[in-house]
């Protein structure tokens, strides 16, 4: 879909802040709102825009679930379906949260979330090792999160300006 | 503010009016929770690359005085980037002077060209230190009002009128603190036609010209026949978010700039090191981050005037920089009063238009180089102040 100068600027907006009121953006970008809503619906229909999601920080939440590794995976291509096929095997696990074809010394990268290190461990050693192409897993867990799809998580908000200046 | 005079102060410094925003300062400062709309500088921090570029120069112990001009190499960038972006052309060795902020820079051309009783033609509204700046250098501001009916744009017959024999400048700044009024090609045209019919410089504050949102940015040096009587102003505070380097440069004719130079070197030497570092990384791979924060600065300008003139303050679209100036007329306030209440009931603080100049009167500047969020807040809080006066 070939966006118009206007559906851009709405797209990148809205990909900053999901809860910004549709009157904002029509003044933001010199739309009416009725121009806005349906340059929205149009977006939305033609998934530019997929969906409206939330970052969440769950370390901030006391007894939160979770522990993320990422586990270099070696694998042996299947001819005829090359890593698809081992990739969807993988994928398809509801602990997998990402997979990505790499160049370089390891072919899958697999980001696996699990309530605690054992079950993440678990996961590995059970499921992902044992599958018939899975030749060797790297597994690195991640201790802290400090940026994260551009975002970082405990920016430092302070306005340093002096209040008034010339 | 009337005071009696130390016996140690100059009568020229004694007589000088303090700047009305000191004032405004002093009373939002003590102030929480305050939403400030009255900040003349970028809310970006300074692109990283840039500050790890002055950090670098430091660990390799650049810390030592400069050439008065300023490094080469930053002269050199700034040549291309002139020639680049505004299609002038300068000699890096002999016509371009690094300074300590725009402000230095204007200050240098100031006493470089003027001698005691010689006239310059202030545009106003206008920056709060033109005036001064031109009076510490023993001349005369003639002020000349760009009016509201005309966007703020001065009419060249409006100068023209106010040309006299003593006559040596127009200070102009387009695009302009406090109305982001900016003037376009033929209207400079019109500006430059009577600075070559009277013999007369210009003095070009286009500190903001980065910041321009509608039209394509013209340089007064690059109108025909105006290069050899511009002393162009520019510098990195505004358009690459780099206000605390204090780091500006002044580009003119050799004849001007080598004059000039000699102001420089006996009143600041040159200017910090560390931040001519900088500053070279910014013109060499700073475009992405200006044109991001454009961008970012086009879509607040749209959010806020239009939600002023739903709120029924009159203001025109600003073309540049990162301020709106809204008229309060319909409020029957003036603009000090306006200001005034407004910080004390609802905790935004604008600057009020008078500071910049008797026909800045009946308007305030609001800057909207502040956080979308903050916007949002102060618009909600200046419509609640308007519907209960």
């Amino acid at each position: 879909m070939k966006l118009t100068q206007k559906e851009r600027e709405i797209v990148e907006i809205l990909e900053m802040n999901a809860r910004i009121a549709a009157e904002d953006v029509a003044k933001m970008v010199g739309l009416s709102l009725e121009e806005t809503q349906q340059a929205i619906q149009k977006l939305e229909d033609n998934k530019v825009i997929i969906r409206y999601i939330s970052l969440v920080d769950w370390t901030k939440v006391e007894e939160h679930p979770g522990v993320r590794a990422m586990i270099d995976v070696k694998v042996a291509p299947k001819r005829g379906v090359g890593f698809d096929e081992i990739a969807e095997r993988i994928y398809r696990f509801d602990e997998v949260n990402s997979v990505y074809l790499m160049s370089g010394t390891y072919d899958l990268s697999v980001i696996v979330e699990g309530k605690s290190m054992n079950e993440v461990a678990n996961f590995v050693s059970k499921k992902l090792s044992t599958l018939d192409s899975v030749l060797s897993t790297t597994t690195h867990f991640i201790l802290k999160k400090y940026k994260h799809d551009g975002i970082i998580f405990e920016p430092e908000n302070k306005d340093k300006r002096i209040v008034v200046s010339p | 503010m009337e005071s009696t005079k130390s016996k140690y102060v100059s009568t020229l410094v004694h007589e000088l009016k303090p700047s009305g925003i000191r004032r405004f300062f002093d009373m939002a400062a003590g102030m929480e929770g305050v939403i400030s709309l009255g900040v003349g500088e970028p809310d970006f921090v300074t692109p990283w690359h840039i500050r790890e570029a002055a950090i670098a120069s430091l660990e390799e112990g650049y810390t030592s005085y400069t050439p008065n001009a300023g490094i080469m190499e930053l002269r050199k960038e700034i040549s291309y980037y002139m020639n680049n972006q505004f299609g002038v052309a300068y000699d890096p060795a002999q016509e371009i002077i690094v300074t300590v902020g725009a402000s230095s820079a204007i200050d240098i051309a100031m006493r470089t060209i003027l001698d005691p009783g010689d006239e310059v033609i202030v545009v106003e509204p206008c920056f709060v230190s033109y005036i001064p700046m031109v009076e510490l250098a023993g001349g005369v501001a003639v002020q000349v009002q760009a009016e509201k009916e005309n966007d703020f744009k001065v009419l060249p017959d409006q100068i023209e009128a106010v040309v006299t024999e003593k006559t040596k400048a127009i200070m102009l700044c387009s695009p302009n603190n406090p109305t982001g009024t900016m003037l376009n090609k033929s209207e400079l045209e019109g500006i430059a036609h009577i600075a070559k019919k009277y013999d007369l410089l210009i003095v070009a504050d286009e500190i903001y010209a980065e910041l321009s949102y509608d039209e394509e940015y013209t340089s007064m040096a690059a109108i025909e026949g105006m290069r050899e009587r511009t002393i162009l102003v520019n510098g990195f505070s505004k358009g690459f978010a780099m206000t605390g380097w204090r780091l500006g440069y002044v580009c003119s004719p050799a004849e001007i700039s080598s004059a000039m130079l000699k102001v420089h070197q006996y009143g600041l030497m040159c200017a910090s090191t560390m931040s001519q570092y900088a500053a070279v990384e910014a013109l060499k791979n700073g475009r992405p981050d200006v044109e991001e924060m454009v961008k970012s600065y086009r879509r607040r300008r749209n959010y806020i005037v239009q939600s002023f003139n739903e709120m029924g303050l009159d203001c025109h679209i600003p073309g540049g920089a990162f301020y709106a100036f809204p008229s309060i007329q319909s409020t029957g306030l003036t603009s000090q009063e306006f200001a005034e209440q407004l910080l004390m009931k609802e905790g935004v603080a604008v600057v009020p238009g008078d500071v910049f100049g008797e026909s800045g009167e009946g308007h305030i500047r609001c800057s909207y180089a502040t956080s979308l969020e903050q916007l949002q807040e102060a618009v909600k809080r200046i419509k609640r102040f308007i519907d209960h006066l």
